[in-house]
């Protein structure tokens, strides 16, 4: 069995490219939920703010693969939480659902040191006008949180696409960690080779989002 | 002066601005002690004094951007609400214009001065943005429109945020040290715009070091030092025959040259 045989073998970039589905849907779903959890912080109602800090808190120190093993033995087996009859399909959802609850926790956190970028004379600018907390947010305060977050949130997206390796601790058996182990099960004279395929193509997608983010952290921010 | 007597014609029942007994601490340090101010319609009130005497804040009190700690706030009749949506209609009624300008940084010139009136006041965009350029050209920046607010000087920038308050057509304009933050050579260009505001009739509070301003445009100077208003009276009679010692060192700290 020589290197190359490998990728007749077994679909790497098909892997990769579940792991890439995986990142994409919990990016867009623990953005919204960070999105809604650092309104909640910086609102003026306490109970809610105390509400986003416990889960902020809760989300950020938990280690994710109790979270994802939570996800398949908890969630799914004891509370019947189910995304689809198809057993691949329902642990990919697990797996999204549990990557997304994890990392909103630190898109919170990211736009929360965005949040701290805005003087705080926009604000007060802003409700100096009659314009009330949900339109300072969006209109002000938010868009230029955002502007001012992209370097820590193309950061937690880094983290994000690493950690959807994870979901092998949720039973999604056909992303990367996954076919990594089953690879090297069978190949075992290989295992370094094996391991270099798949650092490096990490390696591969993740510096372009490292560019990609310097540039419109750049481009973007505020100028004041 | 005709214009003085006309305005004191226009006097109503009760001042626009009314602050009762305000009290205020930060911490240990005792802001505001028992001011007691009224500003009738088309008054024009300068507040001066040396630095720390609370004079800031007292103007920041009366939009509530500073709670107090006890005494009544009434802006015309009505006690200031203390949050939610009672508050933020009646700040659309109390211009205010700040020391670092704060304009929208994530918006153009033209949009800093129409999206309170379209958010707060449902005012169309098209009516909007006429009355933003009326605005604009009026304070002599309606060319910089399309901008945003990091392009222009910062006399330029202070004029816009004199439009963008006047766009919700206040009762009240408060001034918290306008020209503080600006090169000399800017500092004119906004107090020329501050002054026309005074002569059409606006009711205004400033906050402001410029002494040649508190001559020309006030019917009244507030003296304030360590938090407490220490004399009320014209600029003729302030500038000429202080009352008080502190009055009196402060005038002549800053008249020298």
């Amino acid at each position: 069995m020589d290197f190359m045989s490998l990728f007749s073998e077994y679909n790497i970039p098909g892997a990769f490219l579940v792991n890439i589905e995986i990142t994409v849907w919990s990016a867009l779903f623990s953005f919204i939920i960070g999105v809604v959890l650092v309104m909640m912080r910086i609102s003026p109602i306490s109970s809610l703010q105390t509400i986003a800090k416990c889960y902020v808190e809760l989300f950020k120190n938990m280690p994710l693969t109790i979270i994802m093993v939570f996800m398949v033995l908890g969630a799914y087996a004891q509370l019947k939480l189910s995304f689809s009859d198809n057993f691949d399909m329902n642990f990919f959802w697990l797996a999204i659902t549990g990557l997304s609850l994890y990392t909103a926790a630190f898109v919170c956190e990211s736009l929360r040191s965005g949040i701290n970028t805005v003087p705080l004379g926009q604000a007060e600018a802003a409700r100096a006008l009659g314009l009330d907390f949900w339109q300072s947010a969006s209109e002000i305060i938010l868009p230029q949180a955002l502007r001012g977050s992209v370097a820590p949130l193309g950061n937690t997206l880094i983290a994000l696409l690493k950690n959807s390796t994870v979901a092998a601790a949720a039973s999604v058996a056909t992303e990367t960690s996954s076919l990594m182990s089953e690879m090297i099960e069978y190949h075992a004279d290989l295992i370094i080779p094996i391991f270099l395929i798949f650092a490096f193509g990490y390696v591969i997608l993740i510096i372009p989002i490292g560019m990609i983010t310097t540039y419109l952290s750049n481009k973007l921010a505020v100028r004041r | 002066m005709a214009e003085n007597s006309n305005k004191k014609m226009n006097v109503s029942e009760h001042p626009l601005v009314e602050l009762t007994h305000v009290e205020k601490h930060f911490g240990s340090l005792h802001v505001l002690k028992d001011i007691n101010l009224q500003v009738n319609k088309g008054e024009v009130l300068v507040v001066v004094g040396p630095s720390g005497s609370g004079k800031s804040t007292m103007c920041r009190t009366i939009n509530r951007l500073e709670t107090i700690d006890s005494g009544t706030i009434r802006i015309n009749g009505k006690n200031l609400p203390e949050e939610g949506k009672g508050l933020a209609l009646l700040r659309a009624e109390v211009g205010m214009v700040f020391q670092s300008f704060n304009l929208f940084a994530n918006k153009t010139i033209l949009e800093n001065v129409t999206l309170a009136p379209m958010k707060v006041r449902h005012m169309s965009q098209q009516d909007a943005e006429r009355q933003a350029m009326d605005l604009l050209s009026r304070v002599g920046v309606a060319s910089q429109a399309n901008k945003m607010p990091s392009q222009l000087s910062g006399g330029q920038q202070q004029r816009v945020a004199i439009a963008r308050a006047l766009a919700m057509q206040p009762q009240v304009m408060l001034f918290d040290e306008p020209t503080s933050a600006l090169d000399p050579e800017m500092v004119n260009e906004v107090l020329d715009v501050m002054v026309e505001l005074a002569q059409e009739g606006m009711t205004m509070i400033c906050v402001t070091h410029e002494m040649g301003f508190a001559r020309k445009a006030a019917d009244r100077i507030v003296f304030m030092a360590d938090g407490q208003i220490l004399e009320q009276d014209t600029p003729d009679e302030f500038f000429e025959n202080p009352k008080t010692d502190r009055a009196k060192d402060f005038l002549s700290k800053i008249l020298t040259h």
